[in-house]
């Protein structure tokens, strides 16, 4: 095909792209750490296997309040259970739940917001108007009334956080949706007969996708940040389940007597939202030459 | 002007309607018979079916939905099942609590952000700038309660110079104030320096400085003043995202605001609270998008609609 087809992004391209993120210290940074903790969410419950402390349920009420020791990496809880394990086994919920929670919003905004800006009208109209009336509520706000009156539960919790990411993702769609639309390539689709569901999913979607990339790493770190204020309130993943906001809300009632019990689920919830904020920072960065 | 302001106004019914539709909507999404749930487990049927007749339950939902619209306008936003009064007085005595924490919030987090935006785009790629953002982008990625639990540790439990909760002293609005800017100025600043960068891109400012205008002028005069529309807008989300963010914060600090009055009733299940109270905090968010559109017809002469 002759310069007239679209830029189905080119053989390079992708590697330009990684180029440029790869370039950016933070960004390294930021995969550095979300590895660290994908790792451990795979690896670490099959690496502690061994000992019996290494189930996150174990108790051993002698044993509780425990401080750091080499036994005990982290110390222990009010019910004797280890620390560090409880935090590793802890990452594969909260890893599962943004990723699912992002899946999920993806899902429901870009059939929306591609349509939305494609084919415009009133069908435009009246997703824009979806999209306003759900952005008009906090997100947090929004998903704790859904989990208020859904009940807990992970799939709930999925389900509200991404009913409060969607509308980001339509609009966001949408607009770069109308600008690529105008481009050269996808006239020259539709002068040469293609039909129109074929050039929105093979000349319009690929060239409108790089904002949704960027925001996706953005969203995952909120839908993180709601799923374990819910945890913290209670409302999240319940105990015993080891879920970082959960478990900083069970140690709350320990915050003048073992304040360590404080500092590492909150640690561990500021390394993985800091590192997708990095990985967000570093794609936008990569995928919009313009800045550099 | 005037035409603008009409047009904002009309166009936001739409809205208003669409957030009164959910408030009522999300009352209907209660898994099973939202009496019986209500009522809860020890309840007994005349019980259930009192609740139901008042609850206006036992009506079709077309019904419903217009006799809470109606209530609506008259300012009636139902009964709450814990304390027995109306829904709009509990709301009423939470409102300007929170309203408190976000007013002053913004006061100490629009300027440190703006600034520490500012500062991190001018010395771009810089050591400064490295610096200014990693602290920006620690600030958003800090979970809120997280922050609320460690000033307390620090200040109340170990230090004992604040108050670790309720709302009694001036001293009381330190850590609930200080936790929620940390978050809201991490977040300004990186939107200001993105604004920014955007805006001393452009040939103006070039020119500007070509003309040989102080680099303060250039920088506040015709980079920031280019830059405010932006930077309004993330204001008003930040204002947004309080109001909703303040709930995990009121509840680390025991404050008495709306975020509390929330959570409170959730776990009480009292539902026309929790309904009157999204639909409340929502219709503040309207009115404060259209305050932000207005904002900008005033800073940016070419706005019109």
């Amino acid at each position: 095909m002759s310069g007239l087809s679209a830029p189905t992004p080119a053989p390079g391209a992708a590697a330009q792209v990684w180029r440029r993120f790869a370039a950016q210290p933070n960004a390294i940074v930021g995969m550095a750490v979300l590895g660290l903790i994908l790792a451990a969410a795979l690896l670490g419950p099959l690496v502690l296997a061994a000992s019996p402390s290494s189930d996150f349920e174990y108790q051993n009420f002698i044993d509780s309040f425990a401080p750091s020791t080499s036994e005990h990496w982290l110390g222990t809880d009010n019910f004797g259970r280890d620390m560090a394990v409880r935090l590793i086994h802890g990452a594969r919920y909260t890893l599962s739940i943004g990723f699912a929670a992002v899946i999920a919003g993806l899902a429901l905004g870009v059939p929306l917001g591609l349509l939305s800006g494609y084919i415009g009208g009133w069908f435009d109209l009246i997703v824009q108007r979806i999209v306003d009336i759900v952005l008009a509520f906090p997100s947090f706000l929004l998903a704790l009334a859904l989990i208020g009156v859904l009940g807990t539960g992970m799939v709930n919790i999925v389900v509200a956080v991404a009913l409060t990411s969607f509308p980001r993702f339509a609009r966001l769609l949408r607009a770069s949706v109308l600008a690529v639309r105008e481009m050269p390539y996808v006239e020259a689709a539709r002068a040469m007969g293609t039909p129109r569901w074929r050039i929105v999913l093979r000349d319009v979607l690929p060239n409108a996708t790089a904002p949704i990339i960027v925001q996706s790493s953005l969203e995952m770190a909120t839908a993180i940040l709601t799923a374990s204020g819910l945890g913290f309130l209670g409302l999240g993943i319940q105990q015993p389940t080891p879920e970082w906001g959960a478990m900083l809300g069970e140690a709350r009632q320990y915050l003048f007597t073992y304040p360590h019990l404080l500092t590492y689920p909150g640690l561990c919830i500021m390394a993985v939202v800091l590192a997708l904020n990095l990985i967000g920072d570093g794609l936008r960065d990569a995928l919009d030459p313009r800045l550099k | 002007m005037y035409r603008y302001v009409l047009n904002r106004l009309l166009l936001s019914i739409p809205t208003v309607l669409g957030v009164a539709t959910v408030s009522f909507l999300l009352m209907r999404l209660i898994p099973g018979d939202p009496a019986r749930v209500i009522a809860g487990v020890d309840a007994t049927v005349e019980d259930i079916d009192r609740i139901r007749r008042q609850l206006g339950l036992d009506q079709p939902v077309l019904q419903q939905y217009l006799q809470f619209i109606g209530r609506l306008f008259v300012g009636d936003l139902g009964t709450s099942a814990r304390s027995g009064g109306p829904v709009t007085a509990a709301i009423a005595d939470a409102a300007p609590r929170t309203l408190q924490l976000a007013v002053l919030t913004l006061l100490v987090s629009v300027p440190l952000g703006c600034a520490l935006g500012i500062f991190a785009a001018v010395r771009r790629g810089r050591l400064a700038d490295v610096l200014a953002s990693i602290l920006a982008v620690i600030g958003v990625s800090m979970p809120v309660y997280w922050i609320g639990l460690l000033l307390v540790i620090v200040f109340a439990v170990n230090l004992q110079i604040l108050p670790a909760a309720g709302d009694r002293s001036f001293f009381s609005f330190v850590l609930p104030v200080v936790t929620l800017s940390l978050y809201s100025i991490g977040f300004i600043a990186r939107q200001t320096r993105s604004a920014m960068l955007e805006v001393l891109r452009q040939d103006y400012v070039r020119t500007a400085r070509a003309k040989g205008a102080g680099t303060l002028r250039v920088l506040m005069a015709h980079a920031f003043r280019n830059a405010l529309i932006p930077i309004i807008t993330i204001v008003g989300i930040q204002f947004g995202n309080l109001l909703g963010g303040a709930i995990l914060t009121e509840v680390v600090f025991a404050w008495p605001g709306l975020g509390r009055l929330l959570v409170e009733s959730i776990t009480a299940r009292d539902f026309a609270v929790v309904q009157g109270a999204v639909f409340v905090i929502a219709i503040a968010l309207v009115a404060l998008n259209l305050l932000t559109d207005l904002a900008y017809a005033a800073v940016d002469p070419r706005v019109t609609l």
